[in-house]
């Protein structure tokens, strides 16, 4: 048993029992052990991918919000604007409606008193007429009722005939 | 996945050519020293060997024996006390001999290389100097063949194949066992626990694991990295885990058994071979034909570049058993230091503990850094030779 000169047995012992451990630790250890190592340090880094692509989709989410809200935002000014001038539109046209109307009336009323006014003034104008004759009539036959009166009045009237 | 395949290959390479080198070895020794043991070798008895084991045990202090004892291995596992007296764990003894086949028994039966047993004996330093053998041929602790009357049989002594559990290879099943329980039983928790942050001991690995894919595998190797991670990390827990287990002083710790040499030449010859396997079209041609280079300097750069391939496992081994053998080393010698001055008084033994404790605590700590900076350098080195082989032509 020297120093540096390999015995026989334990060369044997050692090729056998490494080769040995070799295999098993090979088949039975390291397989499973950097199998896993590999197998979890794979889901890790896609979970990272995972995390990092739902952030990324997040931030396009919250951008297509604020898209959203500001296009919604928009959309309800351009529609109260629209309501306004509609609005203004229907008073505006409300107002040259009834004024028309009211012109109209004015017109046709106008018109009315003018008509009624020249029948009223044409029956005043009859009645005048017939109340005058009445008068006439009554003064006439007031004054004719006296013989007198009847003869001053041909006096009256043959004085202003003239017989020329 | 391929990889099973040449795991297979890697093992049956493996056991192949340590086999052949270590049996070269143990020849060349044999024979080159041959006739000179057989002049010295003494007939004795066994009661002559007792007593002068008696004798020895009287013996001072020797520091360097005592550091050498424990960072070398053994056949079985000392825990205090010297020669016959000492009180040790017993360990299997497998022995495969080429006449007489397999023989298991447990250390136990040498009684501390006291008695033969089978016809097989434990060499001790007693025996080695009762029978006038070179140490050197025989190393302390080697379990060699005697004859019926106690002498070393060296014929029969080449013919044997130790197979035994010795000191380093129960603490290498135990680190086994330790690490397959806690990965699996951290695998099943991730099973459970699907999706889920991790909890307990699965925390505490998976940043490691994490550093070993994401700081060591992505970029040495690029994008084939997958089909090394069973290895890199296999490599890092089990050299990490032995560095750890070996500063723990207690059973199944201790052990020098990263920096026993054999453990780092397998770890070495398994990186080696899967890069070697791996080696893609670009690498071949980087090192037999470096494209821009002028033909008479390929001359030169070829040899050096297949030369490379074999330098840089090599220096995977050198790099991790001089580390590790050189921490178990120096705090060895802070302990014996205690020792040494014990012995000419008591009172500067105690005195010196003091330091040699505060040291040893602070050399600890070091270790446990050195014993993770060791395993990472291994494992990165490793990814860096797979990252240069399954390079595509980027240059």
């Amino acid at each position: 048993m020297s120093l540096i000169t390999p015995d026989i047995g334990l060369l044997f012992w050692m090729v056998v029992s490494f080769g040995i451990v070799l295999f098993i630790l090979k088949k039975f250890a390291w397989k499973p052990i950097l199998d896993s190592v590999k197998e979890r340090e794979d889901s890790i880094e896609e979970a990272l991918a995972q995390a990092g692509k739902a952030k990324e989709e997040l931030e396009k989410l919250q951008a297509n919000n604020e898209d959203l809200l500001k296009q919604a935002r928009e959309e309800r000014d351009l529609i109260i604007k629209e309501a306004r001038e509609a609005k203004d539109n229907m008073i505006h046209e409300a107002k040259s409606k009834a004024k028309e109307e009211a012109d109209k009336i004015l017109v046709s009323a106008r018109e009315t008193i003018e008509s009624e006014k020249l029948s009223a003034v044409a029956e005043l104008k009859s009645q005048v007429a017939v109340l005058s004759i009445e008068i006439a009539e009554k003064i006439l036959r007031d004054e004719l009722s006296a013989e007198d009166k009847q003869k001053k009045l041909v006096n009256n009237l043959l004085e202003d005939v003239n017989l020329n | 996945m391929n990889n099973g395949k040449y795991i297979v290959i890697a093992i049956s390479l493996a056991v192949f050519f340590t086999s052949i080198f270590n049996k070269c070895v143990a020849q060349g020794e044999g024979n080159s020293h041959n006739e000179e043991v057989v002049r010295n070798v003494i007939v004795d008895s066994e009661e002559s060997l007792d007593e002068s084991d008696a004798v020895l045990e009287e013996e001072s202090f020797n520091a360097g024996e005592m550091i050498m004892e424990h960072i070398d291995d053994s056949h079985e596992w000392h825990l205090w006390g010297k020669g016959s007296s000492s009180v040790s764990v017993p360990l299997p003894i497998i022995i495969y001999h080429q006449d007489n086949g397999f023989s298991v028994f447990m250390s136990s039966n040498f009684h501390h290389g006291h008695t033969a047993y089978n016809g097989y004996r434990l060499l001790t330093e007693h025996f080695l100097h009762h029978h006038e053998i070179d140490p050197n041929d025989y190393p302390h602790d080697m379990v060699v063949a005697v004859t019926a009357d106690g002498k070393l049989d060296k014929a029969s002594t080449l013919k044997i194949w130790d197979f035994s559990i010795t000191k380093n290879v129960a603490a290498l099943l135990t680190s086994v066992f330790l690490l397959m329980w806690i990965f699996i039983s951290i695998a099943k928790t991730y099973n459970k626990r699907v999706g889920q942050a991790p909890t307990g001991m699965q925390s505490f690995m998976e940043p490691i694991i994490m550093f070993i894919r994401d700081d060591i595998a992505k970029p040495s190797i690029g994008d084939k990295y997958e089909k090394f991670m069973p290895y890199l990390l296999t490599l890092f827990f089990f050299i990490w885990i032995n560095n750890v287990m070996g500063l723990i002083p207690l059973i199944p710790g201790g052990t020098n058994l990263t920096g026993n040499i054999a453990i780092p030449i397998v770890l070495a010859f398994f990186t080696f071979v899967l890069t070697t396997i791996n080696g893609n079209a670009h690498y071949w041609k980087h090192i037999f034909a470096m494209p821009g280079v002028p033909k008479p300097i390929l001359l030169i750069l070829t040899p050096l570049e297949v030369a490379g391939i074999f330098i840089k496992p090599i220096v995977l081994v050198i790099r991790l058993f001089a580390n590790i053998t050189a921490g178990h080393i120096v705090m060895l010698v802070f302990f014996s230091l205690i020792f040494i001055f014990g012995e000419t008084s008591a009172a500067a033994g105690y005195g010196v503990s003091v330091a040699s404790v505060a040291f040893t605590v602070f050399l600890t700590f070091l270790e446990l850094l050195v014993g993770i900076i060791q395993a990472y350098v291994f494992t990165l080195l490793s990814a860096i030779y797979f990252g240069m082989a399954t390079a595509g032509g980027d240059h």
